[in-house]
């Protein structure tokens, strides 16, 4: 995997008139991990949306090369295709080899997409991303829906995936067991 | 980035055309474009006269009818169930999605009403020059319907009550269409067409930037 980097410069981040969060900086390399906590509301979304490029900064900027993969509460999956085809559609868009083992959907594959449990949702928007084959993962909430089993499962395929280069950034409450994690508090960056 | 386009363009026809639970067809305002024509001599009485002097203005309100039936299905779905956004990531341009929409659109909408036109000629009395003449007007006029659809589509897709007032805000839009498509058949209208293929154009110039830019805004 190419080298790849994210780096935000002094965000700021306003909803409505109100500013979530402010004077945010920081820089990640290939192989690191970077947690967001903080309590609900705090702004952690709008925070990967924004890194994501999907909101737009109220101040500062984000920098990243390397590709970037998001996988929020959304799994952007069509419902009502089987699960095989809807995960073969973003292959087809994103040139990405065969589907990885690492979520046990085997077993799905035919099975409508609107049919799944939002574990097995989860985890196929996980297998989305990991086929993807960007360098830098935006999770917002990645373990929301995963049992402990399959929660330590995707937390294996982030560290597989920060031992072949990539870059993970990971909104979450819940704790997270990835070596070296760096965490931000966002409460800190609040006006 | 052009076999992402293609991917995306079997994947938005496949779903416009089969439909599926909760989306139905393409066979849907095809059957309603159709049933209009059935009832209306109900109505009026079975006077071909006066059927042919009024039924293609009935098979332009039927064809502008059938292009709202499916306006909630056209972008709403995957607005919400984050599509657009995996897109954007990968650096693909709405506009371009909308304009690869739009021809999807009229391809399961715009060619099945101009292969039941012929049908709809027949319950209403008209003759083969206006046949002629509907069918050259769908051909021009359609593209327009299905631009100014998916445009009106795009703007409502954040909204709650989106598929009301979508309707709402497409007929008034479509009314060049309307006027030129229908007045085109009147004794020596056929300068008509030149007008709908005009407003379709331009219909379609605006469409792709007009959706975009709402999708776009949806997401702040």
């Amino acid at each position: 995997m190419q080298p790849c980097r994210l780096a935000a410069h002094d965000l700021a981040c306003r909803r409505g008139d109100r500013l979530l969060l402010r004077g945010m900086s920081f820089e990640l390399a290939s192989g690191d991990a970077l947690q967001l906590g903080g309590p609900n509301g705090i702004g952690k979304s709008s925070l990967i949306r924004m890194l994501a490029g999907l909101l737009r900064p109220y101040h500062g900027h984000v920098e990243h090369s390397g590709g970037l993969a998001l996988s929020d509460e959304r799994a952007a999956l069509d419902p009502h295709r089987p699960l095989g085809e809807a995960l073969a559609f973003w292959r087809r868009i994103d040139g990405a080899g065969p589907p990885s083992a690492d979520f046990g959907l085997e077993d799905l594959l035919d099975v409508p997409v609107r049919f799944l449990s939002t574990g097995q949702r989860k985890r196929a928007a996980l297998a989305r991303l990991a086929a993807s084959g960007a360098g830098v993962w935006l999770l917002d909430e990645p373990l929301n829906g995963l049992d402990t089993h399959w929660g330590a499962a995707a937390q294996a395929a982030i560290e597989a995936h920060r031992a072949r280069g990539g870059i993970a950034v990971i909104a979450s409450h819940q704790p997270l067991d990835l070596l070296g994690l760096r965490t931000i508090q966002l409460l800190e960056y609040q006006p | 980035m052009s076999g992402a386009i293609w991917a995306i363009f079997c994947r938005d026809l496949g779903l416009l055309l089969r439909g599926s639970v909760g989306r139905g067809g393409a066979l849907l305002p095809l059957l309603f474009f159709v049933v209009v024509a059935m009832i209306y001599p109900f109505a009026v009485g079975p006077d071909a006269k006066l059927l042919a002097r009024t039924g293609a203005g009935v098979i332009w309100v039927a064809a502008l009818l059938a292009a709202i039936l499916p306006l909630d299905r056209l972008v709403e779905p995957d607005v919400e169930a984050g599509m657009f956004d995996q897109w954007a990531l990968r650096g693909l341009s709405e506009e371009v999605l909308l304009l690869v929409r739009i021809f999807a659109h009229w391809l399961s909408f715009g060619l099945p009403l101009m292969l039941a036109a012929p049908i709809s000629a027949v319950l209403l009395s008209l003759d083969g020059a206006q046949l002629r003449i509907i069918e050259i007007g769908l051909l021009l006029g359609t593209p327009g319907l299905a631009a100014i659809g998916v445009t009106i589509a795009a703007i409502t897709s954040g909204l709650r009550a989106g598929t009301a007032l979508g309707g709402l805000l497409a007929i008034p839009l479509t009314v060049p269409l309307l006027i030129f498509g229908a007045g085109s058949l009147q004794p020596q209208g056929e300068g008509g067409l030149y007008l709908l293929a005009a407003a379709s154009i331009a219909a379609l110039a605006i469409a792709p930037f007009a959706g975009a830019g709402a999708i776009r805004a949806g997401r702040e």
